[in-house]
């Protein structure tokens, strides 16, 4: 079937901000599906409120909006740009469910617009419970039973016909309190009366218990003309129980003989065709250990994490066949672009073994539970190719950038067997290094399978590598031992560490043994067809593949890795534009990352693509191979900062701005002196090693102080200090990790901060524009609001500000990207934070004012000056609108998670408002963050001693929108003796009705919670604002972005909002 | 200890011995599945063929006996990355080292499996021989090697006596040319009663049974050997039982009606090769094993019509007979390894079979 000429004009929904559950995926996914458009010559109009994407690029789409994903936006952009058809299944669940908004309400029926990739019908048979139930029952799928009950008589006689164990959830209970695995009689009564009695409806679900099967996915594609094709299979280390996005991941299965994977692969085209989808679908399956039993899990249809996933591991560009699908071409007629001779309807054959390990934000969230289930946790991951499992598992190890590199890292020498026993049923990210120390104090791989459920297959892998560090410790490194180490990819500083040789004796060693690494192609076929794609993974004693080029000019972009807390999809964007501009001017570009979700490593972005760890280790051996004449280190995070030096050694010239200038601003002396020389002033401070010099440091300023490491991305350990205790705990938390730098001690002042990224070319600069933040300074910039162009300022501090950058950029030879963060406090501005590199409010800047700032910063470091490409130096003129950045959190995710804000980074995501006036997009940036208010117009206040001060204009401003006010007592007192109605509740620990007791009531709106300075050491703050995010109530921690609320609320009367293109800005 | 792989031009690899001991010159081919390793073994197409699989993890879920598609392993020598010392899957009942030995197949491990299969892509398919003497005299290797010819391998393969599976509506008998055992199975759940005849079973014999319907198996080696056997097709042809036929069963009968084929330069071997059904338009994905292929320009169109090709390069997979019931195809609808996508074409069969019953 050819491409169907009706479809001329397509929206496609992008996904929204980065929450955990819905990432960069998608940015992948939809910028794939827009340029695959495209250059079928669509016109592509693009929704998305997430202005940190590639996909937001007028380059990717030929109209962009930027605005926030709801029904009545995008109904309105319909009727404005009135597209033919509507594209939704490239955008997670969140453009799927506005999709079936849209065709359930009849709007897109009136328009005359359809859905394409996929119907409602379609998605309506895969995701409502009971007819997705209905649709498997009927074409003999397998799913596991299960009936919700009101009284434990139906739920005994449920479970005796569907037998033993079954799992019970009670339903609308907290974090899912009360439910539980009964594996007999005397559990299920006990677990279900209880359950029953905690449930507010008095209900609960008892279900078929599958925990513990093997969790097996695939990956399935089909055209109009009903042709499928599975794209991959791939197998979840850990049993069902965990979310696949939290679990340890292999590509293709390992321990499915091909009776069982034939059996799911057809099961899989079955329920493809029977759900009639036209495109891409992940199809989940629970598979018995033991027999050929299997339960269908869940289908999503749609591109999802996994086929990202799937894309990379196997080459098979999914989202971009997906699309072409979804304008009437069949399978055979989309030409793989690997090879460039066969078709999309192949199924990739793999030579290699592909692990997918998730990044969790523990380190983050030092007082969540690190406990594994199915909500999944995980806010990025890391990909690795290795022709054998053990090889990609320790590569995947190191590439997750969480100071482990081997199996020994997280430390459970000091557990007893006994102690170790308990701890395998403990299911948290750190389970296979528990499984190591385990094999390592003799307890077999039997009785771990038989806790863990993890097939022995896998233990046996975890058990060569314990055996291969037991043999590095113990025995002479010959030859034969280290080809054998370097093949199930040790790293040599691991090596070193176990045999007590340096790493140089290493490096040294491997070149007498003639122990070299190649690097092998990902090219969809196992070898069979000659691949056209440069995208490589490195193993050792293989031959190399990799197409040695010498090349005029050739450029090494280090990507940015997992994407986690601090340190997100931005810069992917900054890595993937600084690659396209040195495309552009004629360079040869290699990019090495190791993130499956991103648009960076898609392997038509970059010349050449390594999908590799990002350590000196493995970026010496691309390093030897490809010789480039330069690396650029300034796009891709602290991630590829962190290499500069490394970089240096390996003789590899660094572009742009020099490593020792970029010491020079991370360096408390050196920066001081440089502070100093360009008489600019900060706040007071110094560095420091241990506690008691931290403390002293503290004293002599005055409290409160920050305290942080240096070196860090995200305000990582970042807090502030009001006593000494408070310095103490700090620096014990800080001091867990060796830390190769000091750290820094500075006086805190509460002052207005202030943002500029600045593009330096050794002479002039270039200030595309001054951003402001909402919440004083104390919140972690990447947590606050951030408004464009900056509002409140004068003339003078502007005017300080482009001197200050001016100066800065100068002194620390800036060439390229500089970001400086300023303090306004008692109108003096001071410098907190110096970056010379790219920073996270790159993309969105440059979105707004037009300006393609990594282009030119690029174009600065290949030594063009700012004159030369058309502009002005200095602060450019203000746009004609106004943009606010609002931080998207995912706290909901995390139990036990501390929402307050602070200096330490929480957000996963961002979305963005853009409009003429600042109230409407303060308002757009809320709406698209998720506030959607008022409802029932009822608020709860509890403020610390300090806010009670300031109170109570915030309170009268809630009265006058109507709110109902609830608040604790003492907040409750200064509200009414200033004339505000508050209804004076109890907080938890002074008995009913309590705060508790309302937010479970399910009417509250908003809780306003500041906590009080310091790390809130108060149970009862924790518990309200804990409480308050699980019955999914908005909960603000900090009076400014409350003030900033009401604003937004009181702009409430924006009933019709203007939709900007930011194709034309 | 160690292992060397030839190759006829020349290239050694240098790996570790698996399974049993001893020096083989075969064949080298390569296959792209990325499980199934047990049926690859065990399928008697590969006869007179060393295999080596693309995929590095080999033995992972050990040997479940019971998925074996023969009686016994037939290819020379068996190449792989790696091989799994913990078989894991509850049906394994061996390991696939052990397997090796006690069926007498040597092997070699931990050679760059995917270098090996990119030479043979490129040179096409070379022999081979996979030794552990390592003081090998390169000259009389390549004498070896070069007078190595994978010949009478069908004699090799097929049964020497017929055997039935009994019961089932229809009567099918099947020509043993190296048949896979999931060919029979498929037709027997079909409600076939399955009679296996030896390969070089006279026609008359076969058609003396009065059968409902003929299968022509898969089988090794180079088709236009097998002369005696095409002459015997030619008569079952003219005999109007319907006939349905399987890659070298297909091969066969092209022959027998006056079509040519000829060696690819390196085959289809794999589990994952698309074929289009040209009446259709429909596209299944197909398990394959075939260093021949049926010229297309030498398909009289009088006399059939290709009604499957191959997605990937055009090639021949599938003849509908025109004047006869008579339908071959090269790839494997009874899969084993391999997607299950195109066993509707058995059903197909059975039609053939039904229709032909009404009409008497």
């Amino acid at each position: 079937m050819p491409r169907d000429n009706s479809i001329k004009k397509v929206l496609v929904i992008g996904s929204g901000p980065i929450v955990i559950g819905q990432a960069a995926e998608f940015d992948y996914a939809g910028t794939q599906a827009c340029r695959s458009l495209k250059e079928e010559g669509i016109e592509v109009v693009l929704v998305n409120s997430n202005p940190a994407t590639i996909m937001t690029d007028k380059d990717i789409a030929d109209k962009v909006y930027i605005e926030p994903l709801t029904a009545q936006v995008l109904e309105q952009l319909i009727i404005k740009e009135k597209p033919d058809s509507v594209l939704p299944t490239l955008g997670g669940q969140a453009a799927l469910n506005l999709a079936m908004e849209l065709e359930e309400s009849g709007f897109l029926k009136r328009q005359g617009v359809r859905l394409i990739g996929t119907t409602s019908l379609t998605i309506k048979k895969a995701e409502d419970r009971l007819e997705f139930k209905e649709t498997m029952e009927k074409i003999g799928e397998p799913v596991a039973p299960s009936l919700v009950v009101e009284n434990v008589e139906d739920g005994i006689a449920f479970t005796e016909k569907i037998g033993y164990p079954v799992v019970l959830r009670p339903a609308y209970t907290l974090g899912g309190s009360g439910g539980g695995i009964a594996h007999n009689l005397q559990e299920l009564t006990d677990i279900l009366e209880n359950g029953l009695r905690l449930s507010r409806v008095g209900q609960v679900l008892v279900e078929r218990c599958i925990a513990g099967w093997k969790e097996i996915e695939y990956e399935v594609m089909r055209d109009a003309a009903g042709n499928c094709i599975t794209v991959c299979n791939m197998e979840n280390i850990d049993p069902v129980g965990v979310h696949t996005g939290d679990s340890i991941v292999v590509a293709p299965s390992q321990t499915l003989s091909d009776k069982e994977y034939q059996m799911l692969r057809t099961s899989a085209l079955n329920i493809i065709s029977e759900l009639g989808i036209t495109g891409g679908c992940n199809v989940q399956y629970a598979l018995h250990p033991t027999s050929f039993e299997y339960c269908v899990i869940e289908v999503n249809p749609r591109v999802s994490r996994s086929s990202a996933l799937a894309s990379k591991a196997t080459g098979y560009p999914i989202a971009k066949v997906a699309a072409k699908i979804a304008i009437g071409y069949t399978l055979d007629e989309i030409k793989n672009a690997v090879t460039g001779k066969t078709y999309a309807s192949f199924e990739p054959a793999l030579d290699y073994c592909v692990v997918k390990m998730p990044r969790l934000p523990f380190d983050k969230f030092i007082t969540a539970k690190r406990t594994l289930t199915t909500q999944m946790k995980a806010t990025g991951e890391v990909m690795s190719i290795c022709t054998n499992f053990e090889g990609a598992l320790m590569k995947a190890i190191r590439s997750l950038e969480q100071h482990v590199e081997s199996l020994r890292d997280y430390d459970f020498t000091g557990f007893s067997k006994e102690e170790l026993l308990n701890q395998l049923h403990v299911v948290d990210d750190r389970r296979i290094w528990v499984i190591a120390e385990a094999l390592r104090k003799g307890i077999s791989p039997k009785e771990i399978h038989d806790i863990t459920m993890i097939d022995c297959w896998f233990i046996d892998k975890i058990s060569i590598i314990v055996e291969m560090e037991n043999l590095l410790e113990k025995e002479e490194l010959t030859q034969e031992l280290l080809t054998e180490a370097k093949r199930i990819e040790f790293p040599d500083t691991f090596i070193s560490k176990l045999t007590k040789k340096s790493q140089d004796e290493i490096k040294e060693l491997k070149k007498i043994y003639g122990i070299q690494v190649g690097y092998k192609i990902v090219d969809t076929c196992a070898a069979e067809f000659e691949a056209a794609t440069p995208y490589y993974y490195s193993a050792y004693g293989v031959d190399n593949e990799a197409n040695i080029t010498r090349p005029e000019k050739k450029v090494l972009v280090l990507g940015s890795g997992p994407i986690r807390i601090g340190q997100g999809i931005e810069f992917d964007f900054c890595s993937v534009h600084c690659t396209w501009a040195f495309k552009e001017a004629g360079y040869e570009t290699i990019i090495v990352n190791n993130n499956p979700e991103t648009v960076s490593t898609d392997f038509d972005i970059a010349d050449k693509l390594y999908f590799e760890p990002l350590t000196p280790e493995d970026v010496e051996n691309i390093v030897n191979i490809e010789k480039p004449d330069g690396a650029v280190v300034q796009f891709g995070g602290q991630t590829a900062i962190k290499l500069t030096e490394a970089l240096m050694k390996m003789g590899v010239p660094i572009l742009g701005t020099k490593a020792e200038d970029v010491d020079a601003a991370e360096d408390r002396e050196l920066f001081d002196k440089i502070l100093e020389e360009c008489q600019i002033p900060r706040a007071a401070g110094g560095t420091v090693y241990t506690a008691n010099e931290a403390k002293e440091v503290a004293n002599r300023l005055g409290y409160p102080v920050l305290v942080r490491p240096s070196y860090v991305l995200g305000g990582q350990g970042m807090q502030i200090a009001t006593c000494d205790s408070e310095i103490e705990e700090f620096m014990e938390i800080i001091n867990r990790i060796a830390q190769d730098h000091p750290i820094l001690v500075d006086k805190y002042l509460m002052g207005k901060e202030l943002e500029v990224d600045a593009i330096c070319d050794g002479e002039n600069i270039l200030i595309p524009g001054i951003m402001e933040h909402i919440e004083r300074a104390g919140v972690h910039s990447g947590d606050s609001i951030s408004v464009y162009p900056a509002l409140s300022m004068s003339k003078e501090i502007v005017d300080t500000i482009v001197e200050y950058t001016g100066k800065l950029a100068q002194a620390l030879h800036v060439r390229g990207m500089i970001n400086i963060q300023f303090i306004v406090y008692e109108n003096r501005v001071y410098v907190i934070e110096v970056n010379p590199r790219s920073s996270r409010t790159v993309p969105y800047i440059s979105k707004v004012t037009g300006i393609p700032i990594v282009k030119l910063a690029a174009r600065a470091i290949m030594g063009e000056k700012i004159t030369d490409m058309g502009y002005e130096p200095g602060l450019q003129p203000k746009a004609d609108y106004v943009a606010v950045k609002m931080p998207v959190f995912s706290f909901e995710k995390i139990r036990g998670a501390e929402i307050s804000l602070g200096p330490e980074m929480k957000s996963t995501g961002e979305c963005l408002g853009i409009a003429k006036t600042f109230d409407e997009a303060l308002y757009k940036a809320f709406l698209g963050a998720g506030v959607k208010l008022p409802r029932h117009k009822k608020v709860i206040i509890t403020v610390n001693d300090k806010d009670k001060k300031v109170i109570a204009p915030i309170g009268k401003r809630f009265e006058q929108l109507g709110y109902e006010i609830y608040a604790t007592r003492s907040t409750a007192d200064v509200l009414n003796e200033n004339g505000v109605r508050a209804k004076r509740v109890n907080k938890i620990s002074k008995g009913s009705p309590t705060v508790i007791d309302l937010l479970l009531g399910h009417d509250i709106d908003i809780v306003v919670d500041t906590p009080t300075q310091g790390r809130d050491k108060s149970r009862d703050g924790f518990l309200i604002r804990r409480i308050a995010i699980e019955t999914g109530v908005n909960c603000f921690t900090s009076l400014d972005t409350v003030d900033a609320l009401l604003t937004s609320l009181e702009s409430e009367k924006i009933k019709e909002l203007s939709l900007i293109d930011i194709a034309t800005v | 200890m160690k292992a060397f792989l030839i190759l006829e031009d020349g290239h050694v690899f240098e790996g570790t011995s698996i399974g049993a001991s001893g020096e083989i010159v075969s064949e080298i081919v390569f296959n792209t599945s990325m499980t199934g390793y047990l049926e690859v073994l065990t399928d008697p197409s590969y006869a007179g063929q060393a295999v080596c699989m693309t995929y590095p993890l080999i033995g992972n879920y050990g040997i479940c006996n019971e998925d074996m598609e023969s009686l016994k392993p037939w290819p020379d020598g068996f190449i792989v990355r790696e091989i799994s010392r913990m078989p894991s899957n509850f049906r394994s009942q061996l390991g696939i080292q052990e397997f090796l030995e006690k069926n007498g197949i040597p092997g070699i491990m931990g050679i760059d499996t995917r270098t090996l299969a990119k030479l043979l892509r490129e040179r096409g398919t070379m022999n081979g021989m996979i030794t552990t003497d390592c003081n090998y005299d390169m000259n009389k290797v390549m004498e070896k090697l070069k007078s190595y010819k994978c010949q009478g391998v069908v004699k090799k393969v097929t049964c020497t006596v017929s055997s039935k599976l009994e019961g089932g509506k229809y009567k099918v008998a099947l020509m043993d040319f190296g048949a896979k055992q999931n060919i029979a199975k498929s037709l027997h759940m079909r409600d076939c009663e399955v009679t296996v005849y030896p390969a070089f079973t006279k026609a008359e014999e076969i058609l003396a049974t009065n059968p409902d319907g003929i299968m022509l198996s898969n089988g090794p080696g180079d088709p236009k050997e097998c002369t005696e056997i095409i002459e015997e097709l030619k008569k079952l042809y003219e005999s109007d039982v319907p006939i349905f036929a399987i890659c070298l069963g297909h091969q066969l009968m092209a022959l027998a009606k006056g079509a040519d084929t000829h060696k690819m330069k390196f085959g289809h071997r794999g589990a994952n090769h698309p074929v289009k059904d040209l009446r259709s338009g429909k596209v299944y994905i197909s398990s394959q094993n075939h260093g021949y292929v049926v010229d297309e320009n030498t398909v009289d169109p009088e006399i059939a019509e290709v009604v499957f090709v191959n997605v990937n390069d055009g090639t021949v997979e599938g003849i509908r007979y025109k004047k006869k019931p008579v339908f071959t195809v090269q790839f494997h609808p009874e899969a084993c390894a391999g997607p299950q996508d195109s066993n509707v074409l058995f059903d197909e069969f059975i039609n053939m079979m039904e229709s032909r019953k009404e009409v008497k």
